[in-house]
């Protein structure tokens, strides 16, 4: 967590609110996070200007216009890039990134994999909604495979990403997922993500009630939910319904089972090094039916981040404790001098 | 052309009286002395050039180097790609170009003279290493006979060393394998010609020292090849007389020799220190920029941060985030790089945020010629972005020149708050010349402020107010209390900075960022000719690198009785204030550019100029005498209109 004192009072959530008219859709699963996130910022215990908000391109990347923080609304993918060299120099701030399903995994998808394997201390919000919005209604690298869309009429010919297979492929030391509608579930996966030291990516379910409504119904439907939900809790048992997950010894990997088998369920820890059992939770998810979704936390476990390592280099270089000699640096090693009394030759 | 041209860069009359060295040989003087040095990639002719290069700094000529190399890291050996060399111009004089011409070729094996020889003319010096001249040797090259014996050779003073075998001779006793003694022939060349022209040597004897510090047995066999090559000199029949080249009578001062990308990476500290904020450079590798960033990576006491991103794309996008921050955000690359970078700088342009773009251009389209230099950015720099997107741009004149154009780009970026091109080119990039190295306090004071809380009392803070002088937003950085904003790549209302989509406003926008880079020009100095005679009818009108080879050809047509004005460009966004009324005093003007015209385009299409371009992109730089040609043959026009 930052060392950040507060002063004047602490910020409340009216604090967060700019002033500009919020120009989602009505119906936008955005609008849902965004009081999330404007009810859930004060609890940082962070003043205001230390915020930063960077987004790329799409609906969800109007995000910082909508905060009452300091922010960008940047260029199509490149947020990551971005807010990377925002953070690496000023360590002093908290560096969000706001993102969507196209935005990151598309455009941006190479940023987003750099900045989660350097461990830049920055918190990525990466908004699915399986559909590109703001260009009215494309497949996205999210969307189930055979997605009829305006632009694939005869439905879509590409497998999906699962954006949490990705990012724990990309060395990433914190990856959870929430849903938009979920406010209490959302609230607590975004205090664990600002409370990791490092790159967090926070995949948020989010409806697109124009071009993919419906998108997450099953794992929002009281009744329904819980036989497709897979709630992650470190040290509780993986089950969902009537089913719980196993060790399946002969596969060498996690297997979901009737709750009936004698095999003990496993018991969720986040904390793993190696990310193979974060990947295996991930890979329970069927692509097609979203079933089951875990939602959690899956990794969290500690790395020196980028930017702390960039200023421990610096420090370790003198910056900051003895003064650097410009004239020294310019001058170099190999000298003469042109007109004095006698020419030096070597220095 | 009638006339034979020929003079202080060009010439080879000898100084004066020949003399007698203490050792019993004939002393010969002259002004200048043009050398090359050519050998495979794998034999060390780069250094061996660097190496020459701060012998013949450190006895004070003047000098000026054009190292030319393949693309490839080692191509195969003694193949004709595979060649790479580096020529050496220095004189006791001040000169302005790595000389046309050379009048030593040094070469280290066939694939080297066939493919250097033809540049030195007849009557030059011709140094060969006559072991690499075997049959299998040749006929790699495609030499159907020996051209040390069929008469290709005939008119050079030719002079045969067995290089490779004397140095293994050398190093007989010294621990190493024969391929390594034979790795030390480039430093046995050394100390012949360090011999030659009696260069002081104890740099490089330090160097090696440094250099190998952890394998003391290639210290002492480098020293040993070094000293027999010397030695050889001294003794050889081969070699009946040695040169001396006197220091030149430079301008009082400390100088030490500086090649363009170091100086650029000096200029970008400097400009950080003179600013009072840290330097955060994002960069991705590429030839011929990378030095860049491998001399930054060191300098992390100045505060200098240095990112090596995934591509050219976060790379600037670092930056930009950086200066969002409060740094001197700075992005550096060549051609290819700028075009994946255009979006970005797109951004910086609507952000109104300072960023430097260091373009080192090299040879394109496309991957185009890596290691040869062009100019054929500037195109791509002025408008290579969408919509209405002005971008200033400066450009150095010379390697040591770098310095001040970083300098100037930062003073540009800062107090705009805009995006700044910095085009460079691989030319300027390796070449190196001797620097006079500036005081610190003597250097531009950059100071910046930044936007303060205690300014918007009882008002809201507006990100697009500007001010009125040079119509820069204020620059409020995340952390100051009170000044929390939003900005974006969206068009903007002025003043307040929230999202507008209003017709009129865009119009304004545009207009108001084209303002105020073309009001820039308001800071520039106006732009001087150089005319001696005052009576000149054709200007030549350079930008970037050109210079030393248009102004050394101003000079050899002056000397031959020519009247002809030159001027430079320091500033191709926008052009200094009185360009228009100084085009507009001459009846022609010639433009020569590494390009197919890309500034006589906008001179003309900018001041309706009729001017004319001398074009060349073979990826080397201009000669002085092609262009003193040029410059004559349109002085025969204008006599004769
Ligand atoms: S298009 Fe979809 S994602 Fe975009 S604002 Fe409308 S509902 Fe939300």
């Amino acid at each position: 967590m930052l060392d950040v004192t507060v002063k004047n009072g602490a910020p409340v959530a009216k604090d967060f609110k700019s002033d500009q008219e919020v120009r989602w859709c009505p119906g936008c699963g955005d609008y849902a996070v965004l009081a999330a996130v404007q009810s859930f910022l004060p609890s940082l215990g962070l003043e205001r200007e230390k915020i930063v908000f960077v987004s790329g391109i799409g609906c969800s990347s109007r995000f910082p216009y909508y905060l009452n923080t300091y922010g960008m609304h940047s260029i199509h993918g490149r947020a990551p890039a971005i807010a990377t060299g925002l953070a690496a120099s000023r360590t002093d701030l908290s560096v969000w990134v706001v993102t969507g399903d196209g935005d990151a995994l598309s455009i941006g998808g190479n940023h987003l994999i750099h900045a989660l394997r350097r461990n830049v201390n920055l918190k990525i919000l990466l908004f699915n909604n399986r559909i590109y919005g703001l260009t009215k209604g494309q497949y996205s690298p999210t969307s189930e495979p055979g997605k009829v869309t305006k632009s694939t009429p005869y439905g879509s010919l590409d497998a999906p990403f699962n954006p949490i297979s990705v990012a724990l492929g990309a060395e990433a030391t914190f990856v959870a997922r929430t849903i938009d509608s979920d406010r209490k579930h959302l609230t607590a996966v975004l205090t664990a993500a600002a409370q990791h030291k490092g790159t967090a990516l926070v995949e948020i379910y989010q409806n697109c009630n124009i071009f993919n409504d419906n998108a997450f119904e099953h794992l929002k439907a009281p009744g329904e939910r819980e036989a497709h939900l897979l709630r992650l809790e470190p040290g509780a048992p993986l089950a969902f319904g009537e089913r719980k997950v196993v060790w399946d010894a002969a596969r060498g990997t996690l297997a979901a089972v009737d709750a009936s088998d004698e095999r003990p369920a496993v018991l969720h820890d986040p904390t793993l090094q190696d990310p193979s059992y974060a990947f295996a939770v991930a890979r329970l998810q069927d692509p097609a039916s979203l079933s089951p979704t875990p939602v959690g936390v899956f990794r969290s476990v500690s790395r020196p981040t980028y930017d702390d390592l960039m200023d421990q280099q610096l420090a370790a270089s003198g910056y900051g404790s003895q003064a650097p000699d410009l004239g020294a640096l310019l001058a170099g090693a190999d000298t003469w001098t042109v007109g004095a009394p006698e020419r030096a030759v070597v220095e | 052309m009638a006339m034979a041209l020929q003079t202080a860069e060009t010439g080879t009359d000898p100084a004066d009286a020949e003399r007698d060295s203490p050792g019993g040989k004939p002393v010969e003087s002259l002004h200048r002395v043009v050398i090359r040095i050519a050998g495979d990639s794998g034999d060390g002719m780069q250094l061996t050039g660097d190496r020459f290069t701060q012998e013949t700094a450190a006895y004070g000529n003047d000098l000026s180097t054009l190292p030319d190399f393949p693309a490839e890291i080692r191509a195969p050996a003694g193949t004709l790609p595979g060649v790479s060399a580096f020529q050496l111009h220095f004189a006791d004089h001040d000169i302005l170009t790595p000389g046309d011409a050379p009048d030593v070729l040094v070469a280290m094996n066939p694939a080297a003279l066939k493919t250097n020889l033809k540049a030195v003319p007849r009557g030059g010096t011709v140094i060969v290493n006559t072991d690499e001249f075997t049959d299998r040797a040749l006929k790699k090259v495609g030499y159907a006979a020996d051209p040390l014996h069929d008469g290709s050779l005939d008119g050079y003073r030719v002079h045969r060393v067995a290089l490779t075998s004397q140095t293994v001779k050398a190093l007989d006793g010294h621990p190493l394998s024969r391929k390594e003694a034979e790795r030390a022939k480039n430093m046995y060349a050394l100390g012949l010609l360090s011999w030659l022209y009696h260069r002081p040597v104890d740099q490089t004897l330090r160097f090696l020292e440094q250099k190998f510090a952890r394998r003391p047995e290639i210290i002492a066999a480098n020293r040993a090849a070094f000293q027999a090559g010397w030695n050889f000199g001294e003794t050889t029949e081969e070699f009946e007389v040695s040169y001396e080249v006197a220091p030149a009578a430079l301008p009082p001062g400390r100088y030490r020799n500086i090649s363009g990308n170091p100086a650029l990476a000096y200029g970008l500290v400097a400009a950080a220190q003179r600013s009072g904020l840290e330097l955060f450079l994002g960069s991705y590798p590429i030839t011929p920029a990378s030095d860049i960033l491998h001399e930054l990576a060191k300098h992390k006491a100045f505060g200098v941060r240095t990112f090596q991103a995934e591509d050219e794309i976060a790379a600037v996008g670092a930056a930009l985030g950086a200066s969002y921050g409060g740094a001197l955000g700075v992005t550096t690359t060549s051609g290819p790089g700028v075009a994946l970078k255009s979006e970005a700088i797109g951004l910086a342009v609507s952000l109104e945020l300072p960023l430097i773009i260091c373009d080192i251009q090299r040879g394109g389209p496309s991957t185009g010629l890596p290691t040869k230099t062009e100019q054929a950015d500037l195109l791509q720099a002025m408008f290579g972005r969408n919509g209405e997107s002005p971008v200033p741009i400066v450009a150095p004149r010379s390697p040591a020149d770098c310095f001040d154009a970083a300098l100037e780009a930062a003073r540009i970026a800062l107090t705009y708050r805009t995006p700044v091109f910095l085009l460079s080119d691989g030319y300027l990039a390796n070449g190196s010349e001797p620097w006079r190295i500036p005081e610190v306090e003597d250097l531009p004071d950059l100071t910046v402020r930044f936007a303060r809380a205690e300014e918007y009392q009882g008002s809201p803070f507006l990100p697009y107010q500007r001010d009125p002088h040079t119509l820069a937003r204020p620059w409020a950085l995340p952390g100051t209390p009170g000044l929390e904003h939003r900005i974006g790549g969206l068009e903007k209302a002025d003043v307040t900075g929230e999202i507008s989509y209003d017709p009129a406003n865009h119009d304004h926008m545009v207009r108001t960022r084209a303002a105020k880079v073309a009001g820039i020009a308001q800071s520039i100095a106006p732009i001087e000719a150089d005319d001696p005679s005052g009576a000149a009818r054709l200007l030549v009108l350079g930008w970037g690198s050109t210079y030393g080879p248009a102004q050394a050809a101003c000079r050899l047509v002056r000397e031959h009785g020519g009247q002809v004005a030159h001027a430079h460009l320091r500033h191709l966004n926008p052009f200094p204030p009185n360009l228009g009324e100084l085009l507009a005093r001459y009846d022609r003007v010639l433009i020569p550019e590494m390009n197919l015209g890309q500034l006589a385009l906008l001179i003309r299409a900018r001041y309706l100029v009729d001017a004319t371009g001398y074009n060349k992109v073979r990826g080397l730089p201009f000669t002085s005498t092609e262009l003193a040609e040029e410059i004559q043959r349109i002085l025969l026009e204008v006599e004769g209109a």
